[in-house]
């Protein structure tokens, strides 16, 4: 058993921007799409990289198309409201679904593929929570009663 | 989805005309490469330069294309831009394509058909 060290004081912003952003989106591929747009367009205030645009983008779609793949399966009701909050440098971002739990209750945790092997054997899926793990920090799964809710941050407006 | 073809004597160039590879499109795009590659020359080459965003969908329909090629064919990509060259890299799926710089240096020596 160890001492859990006191968080961190976080630096107060300076000039870093803070913003917030709050969505709900029904769980079908198109709206996915046309939920990033808002998404980028709503925090486009904050002054991201390429590279980190990119970043969030990715993440964000990964998470999004697995609830509605997985989550949600055969329900065409199904809704998802993504939360985003910039303070500090980083993006925290919840995420949250009513639909099927994670089996067993916990993240994909599957290891990166071998790529050797002969070109009819390559994975065509399974590289989703390889990415949203590779792209993200402080990754949290929970089931809250009928929910789903996943947080994540991405580290951004740093110096690396 | 809109995929343009160009055929060179033992090259065909396929751009994808959409500036994304994503969920809502990966199987149309895997169905329509799967078409172009089977009336397709020896090096069928994937211009992506238009693409700004692919997800896991549209790597997992890019790499379907690969597997679906015959085997005496080769499919190879051009033209990444950062966020796609991203996924391939973190996949480490840069090492299973040839990969080149623009859609100009990959059929270079390659005779126009048309």
């Amino acid at each position: 058993m160890h001492h859990e060290k006191f968080p961190k004081i976080p630096k107060p912003a300076t000039d870093k921007e803070e913003a917030a952003l709050r969505l709900v989106i029904p769980a079908n591929e198109e709206a996915v799409r046309e939920g990033l747009s808002t998404i980028k367009s709503g925090l486009s205030d904050l002054e991201f990289s390429q590279d980190e645009w990119s970043t969030l983008e990715l993440v964000v779609a990964e998470v999004l198309n697995n609830i509605v793949v997985h989550a949600y399966q055969e329900r065409n009701d199904g809704m998802i409201e993504t939360h985003m909050d910039h303070s500090n440098g980083s993006l925290l971002c919840k995420i949250i679904d009513t639909g099927n739990p994670m089996p067993g209750g916990e993240l994909p945790n599957k290891p990166q593929s071998d790529l050797t092997c002969a070109t009819e054997d390559l994975p065509e899926g399974g590289f989703g929570w390889f990415l949203i793990r590779q792209l993200t920090k402080d990754l949290n799964y929970g089931r809250m009663e009928d929910q789903n809710v996943l947080t994540f941050r991405l580290k951004f407006g740093e110096a690396s | 989805m809109k995929l343009n073809h160009k055929d060179f004597e033992d090259a065909r160039l396929v751009t994808v005309c959409e500036n994304r590879i994503d969920a809502v499109c990966a199987i149309q795009f895997k169905d329509e490469m799967r078409k172009l590659t089977d009336e397709g020359p020896t090096r069928v080459i994937l211009d992506l330069s238009q693409v700004e965003f692919l997800d896991s969908s549209g790597l997992g329909a890019v790499v379907a294309a690969l597997k679906a090629k015959k085997l005496e064919q080769t499919l190879e990509l051009a033209a990444l831009q950062p966020a796609v060259e991203k996924v391939f890299h973190l996949t480490r799926m840069d090492t299973v394509f040839v990969i080149h710089d623009s859609a100009t240096t990959a059929v270079e020596g390659a005779i126009d058909a048309s």
